[in-house]
């Protein structure tokens, strides 16, 4: 048989170059050749007999082999005996010592480094728990940028899912974003674009369930999806089939509900039901989706098909394209482009209607992968989002972890000229530069893997505070290899940074002058030192400030007056059938109880406005323009409950019809440009509203945006949700067992599901306080670290200047001499960083602020507590050293000489 | 037999080395040795031994000629001295008297 050769370049069949480089770089160089040379030619003929991947793996794995210290070290090779050696003989002619990096050298090297430590206990703890604290924080915080990175990544498919949003023109001109759409959108992009999406699926929007089986009631989170919905998030069955809603009359559950229903028995085939409207069959279990996904908060997923036939208008919606009410969600086919996909699917929608009456709208695919940290546009482009937060808590993070560094490099350059005579001694022994180098650098690095074991235990130990802080469920990925090589590549680095302005300060010291006793540290030798303590403190400074100044800003939008009352407001949203029809026998029935103030009933919740509608006319309207306002249904008590502010007018009234009345607030008003507009009348849909009354603006939805303009209508029909006004100063427990008897009455099918509407509305604040926590936490920590390394220099410096404090308290010196003497340095150092850090800080948080429409104003006040805390905290630190120097016996100090 | 132990590996590979008509390095000592043993070994393995080989005074090594399969890289070509073939010649002596020691029969009985 005649053997073919392949004919392609023999430099595209060569092994992994980097590989070859492994070699190169840890084999002794006088076996290099041979041995490489072997390793090439066995690879060809692999080449030749197998496969260039399976080559090639060979080759990494015999090189891996080669990587033991016979190759690196074996410096003697060659016959023991005496007698003539050969001129190519494996012992090199002229190079006698290898180098010493690759030799026991570096086992000495550590061990002397070990002795140091323990020697001087003190400065080691400090150095090493500063720079484990630096560490630690720096891993936390990783863990959470890796976590938000990773957001939604659970998913096989997430690089190629993605929601449609829609783009709206608001109020003339501006564009806002939403994810809302209409519901025969599914069905056009499956008509004309079908080519393009391997999947589309409409879904409803993630709403509170209430679900039966049996006695048990739970409410949960659910989503009526079409049936490829599941494969297309690719969730993990448990049992049951992942196509299962194909039968309408069947759901997936998620395990933890599947559990709380049904317990340990087999839930598959199980009725149960929702909303006490229809029953459903359980076709599939799947696993809860995980922590850091967007939607794992939906436990249930129904069939859309059931919800258009069931629910009236859902269905009357499938022919219609203005009701935009419904999420789109697609996963596209491998090859395709998204950004060249929404170019093409833009006005998918706008075909359907009407510029003129409908306003523009377009279309926009908003990736998964973008979902978590891309969420937020403005004028119909992305602007950011959490990937703000993100970027933030990176740069905190290398700021406190640089502070750690600086800290050990302070200290270590502080304590140069004890070992100057170390120094000096091994140059005149006949160490080179180079060793002392590597000295010093392997001490850093054996101090910077303590601190890393340090920062694990830390880390570990603080991470449960930290998940609670963040909201998240984190754990340290122990098992991840991509994790230890992060961590240690991360050691070595921190080590090698820390390490090396001591390896190259320490190791140029001239050793005659160190050995005669004329060395003596020059003027300008600690300024190096002083810059850094200036960068520290200038770093936690404005920590300190920004995050003064995120607090601020959150209690500002908390602080802002919402326009209604919001304490003792309860809540009930209106998910099954029974609790509609019955307003006048509930009203009743609540006030009975006597513990209720008023009931009312509304369309939006008072912290959200689900309605935006367009199509209203006035007297002197732009007829070009097209303003949407925000329309809540509302029954004629809904003032009184919430306790809105009237500000010109009357508010609805049993006394009136009230069927025509609207009542605007200001912003509406604002946006109509009519004066005196009580009495004034607004068309919409052939209708005549008449205005009976203005309100003041309420904080509806989000405290950091302007306020919508919205119009509220009697519409008894239109209602969503119930609002209770508890009486003031009744014992809440009691409170609720009567009411809940009275929903009980109405809605014996669920559980009395109530929110109260102050926390309601401070779940607005979560996000930004979360974040507001954590950047405190970084904050005190990154103080910490930064007095940790003052603490250690002041020690330092007490200890150097012993003698001299020893002789001026002889000569008469006060203690408060002394304290003044040594904490004045660094009191100046702090002031300085002070002036350093306001005009950065102020920069930053005044660019931050831009981002809010509603913002706090950056006081003074907030600078000056800044700079006088870290004053007073210095004061602190210094003092104790000093006030301890300056308290010690002089006997002791001066005894010695 | 004098001190110097031979290991098992050592053993094979000087016997491979023995074998061979003339000087030979890593990889043909590499290929002889599977395909005689069936056992894989690597080429790091073989190095070690024939150097540690040549350290004892059993091998003696010269610089040979480079192909371009190798990358222009030259071989160590690696030849029998005769202390190797005297601890050679004495490990064989040595088995063929224990070999000699077994009892008649033994095998049989064992069935081999």
């Amino acid at each position: 048989m005649i053997r073919k050769y392949r004919s392609s370049p023999p430099d595209r069949l060569s092994p992994p170059r980097w590989a070859d480089q492994l070699l190169e770089w840890f084999v002794a160089p006088h076996l290099l050749e041979y041995l490489q040379g072997d390793l090439h030619e066995t690879f060809q003929k692999r080449v030749r007999q197998v496969s260039l991947i399976r080559a090639r793996q060979e080759y990494v794995w015999a090189v891996l082999h080669c990587l033991t210290p016979f190759f690196a070290n074996q410096q003697t090779i060659g016959p023991r005996k005496a007698g003539p050696r050969k001129a190519d003989s494996l012992v090199p002619a002229n190079n006698p010592y290898p180098n010493p990096a690759l030799t026991d050298m570096i086992g000495n090297y550590f061990k002397i480094a070990w002795r140091n430590l323990w020697k001087n206990k003190g400065y080691s703890s400090i150095t090493i728990l500063g720079l484990a604290a630096g560490m630690a924080v720096a891993m936390l915080i990783g863990l959470w940028i890796w976590d938000e990175l990773t957001y939604d990544h659970s998913h096989k498919n997430h690089n190629r899912l993605a929601q449609v949003m829609t783009t709206l023109v608001r109020n003339g001109s501006e564009l806002t974003t939403n994810r809302f759409v209409a519901s025969p959108l599914g069905n056009e992009l499956r008509a004309n674009y079908g080519s393009d999406f391997e999947n589309v699926s409409m879904a409803s929007v993630n709403q509170s369930r209430e679900l039966a089986a049996g006695e048990k009631k739970i409410t949960a989170k659910g989503m009526w999806v079409e049936a490829n919905f599941p494969s297309m998030l690719t969730l993990k069955m448990l049992q049951g089939n992942i196509n299962g809603l194909q039968d309408p009359s069947s759901i997936l559950l998620s395990a933890s509900v599947a559990k709380s229903l049904f317990g340990d028995a087999d839930p598959i085939n199980k009725v149960l039901r929702i909303d006490n409207q229809a029953s459903y069959k359980v076709a599939g279990v799947y696993e809860d989706l995980p922590h850091n996904t967007t939607l794992n908060e939906a436990k249930l997923f129904l069939s859309w098909d059931k919800y258009v036939k069931m629910v009236g208008w859902v269905n009357e919606s499938m022919k219609h394209w203005d009701n935009k009410s419904f999420q789109c969600y697609v996963q596209l086919n491998d090859h395709i482009d998204i950004t060249k996909e929404t170019a093409k699917i833009r006005l998918a929608s706008m075909a359907h209607l009407n510029a003129a009456s409908d306003g523009q709208e377009e279309l926009v695919l908003q990736p998964m992968n973008n979902w978590r940290l891309y969420g937020e546009f403005k004028n119909g482009k992305v602007v950011g989002g959490r990937i703000q937060f993100v970027n933030l808590f990176a740069i905190i993070g290398i700021f406190v972890l640089l502070l750690a560094c600086i800290n050990f490099m302070n200290l270590s350059t502080a304590r140069s000229e004890k070992r100057s005579k170390e120094v000096g001694i091994r140059k005149a022994v006949g160490s080179v530069r180079s060793q002392l180098i590597s000295q010093f650098l392997s001490e850093a690095l054996l101090i910077a893997g303590i601190a890393f074991l340090f920062s694990l235990l830390f880390a570990q130990l603080f991470l449960p505070l930290f998940n609670t802080l963040s909201d998240k469920q984190m754990t340290l990925p122990f098992s991840h290899v991509f994790f230890w090589i992060v961590c240690i590549g991360f050691t070595i680095l921190t080590g090698l940074l820390a390490g090396s302005y001591p390896a190259f300060y320490l190791s140029h010291f001239d050793p005659l002058k160190v050995l005669k006793g004329t060395y003596r540290v020059g003027r300008f030798a600690s300024l190096p030192r002083k810059v850094l303590v200036v960068v520290q403190f200038s770093v936690s400074i404005t920590l300190v400030i920004g995050t003064i100044i995120v607090y601020k800003q959150i209690q500002f939008a908390k602080n802002r007056p919402v326009g209604y009352n919001r304490e003792s407001l309860l809540a009930v949203y209106m998910t099954t059938p029974d609790l509609f029809g019955h307003y006048d026998a509930m009203r009743s029935d609540l006030l009975a109880t006597h513990v209720v103030e008023n009931m009312a009933e509304s369309s939006s919740p008072v912290t959200s406005v689900w309605s935006n509608q367009i199509g209203y006319s006035w007297e002197g309207k732009d007829p070009a323009t097209q303003p949407s306002f925000g329309t809540i249904g509302v029954t004629k008590d809904y003032g009184k409950t919430i306790n809105w502010q009237l500000k010109e007018g009357r508010d609805f009234s049993k006394d009136f019809s009230d069927s025509n009345s609207i009542i605007l607030n200001e912003a509406a008003v604002k946006l109509t440009g009519m004066k005196n507009i009580v009495g004034k009348i607004i068309r919409k849909d052939e209708k005549n509203l008449i205005v009976v009354g203005v309100i003041k603006d309420m904080v509806m939805e989000s405290p950091y945006a302007p306020v919508t303009p919205t119009i509220f209508l009697v519409n008894p029909g239109w209602v969503n949700v119930i609002y209770v006004g508890m009486k003031a100063g009744i014992p809440l427990q009691d409170a609720l067992a009567k009411l809940a008897k009275v929903f009980e009455k109405y809605n014996p099918a669920a559980p009395f599901d109530y929110t109260f509407i102050d926390e309601e509305y401070a779940q607005k604040f979560s996000d930004e306080q979360r974040i507001g926590n954590l950047a405190a936490f970084f904050a005190a920590l990154a103080v910490f670290i930064a007095c940790l390394g003052l603490f250690g220099l002041a020690s330092f410096v007490a200890e150097q200047r012993k003698k001299e404090i020893g002789l001026r308290k002889v000569l008469g010196a006060s203690i408060f001499n002394v304290w003044n003497l040594l904490s004045k340095e660094f009191m100046l150092l702090v002031v300085f960083s002070f002036l350093v850090s306001v005009p950065l800080s102020y920069y930053f948080m005044h660019n931050w602020l831009q981002n809010y429409e509603y913002r706090t104003t950056l006081s003074w006040w907030v600078f000056a507590a800044a700079g006088m805390g870290a004053l007073m905290i210095t004061l602190a630190t210094v003092s104790f050293q000093s006030i301890k120097a300056a308290i010690a016996n002089p006997v002791k100090s001066l005894r010695t000489e | 037999m004098k001190k110097t132990v031979l290991g098992e590996l050592e053993e094979l590979v000087l016997l491979v080395v023995a074998a061979s008509t003339e000087d030979v390095y890593g990889v043909p000592v590499l290929e002889e040795l599977q395909w005689q043993t069936g056992r894989n070994f690597t080429i790091s393995a073989v190095h070690t031994t024939l150097y540690r080989l040549e350290e004892k005074g059993f091998l003696v090594s010269s610089v040979g000629g480079a192909t371009a399969e190798r990358g222009g890289r030259s071989k160590r070509l690696f030849a029998l001295t005769a202390e190797g073939g005297r601890v050679l010649r004495d490990i064989q002596q040595m088995r063929t008297r224990l070999w000699e020691a077994i009892p008649e029969g033994k095998f049989q009985l064992l069935g081999l």
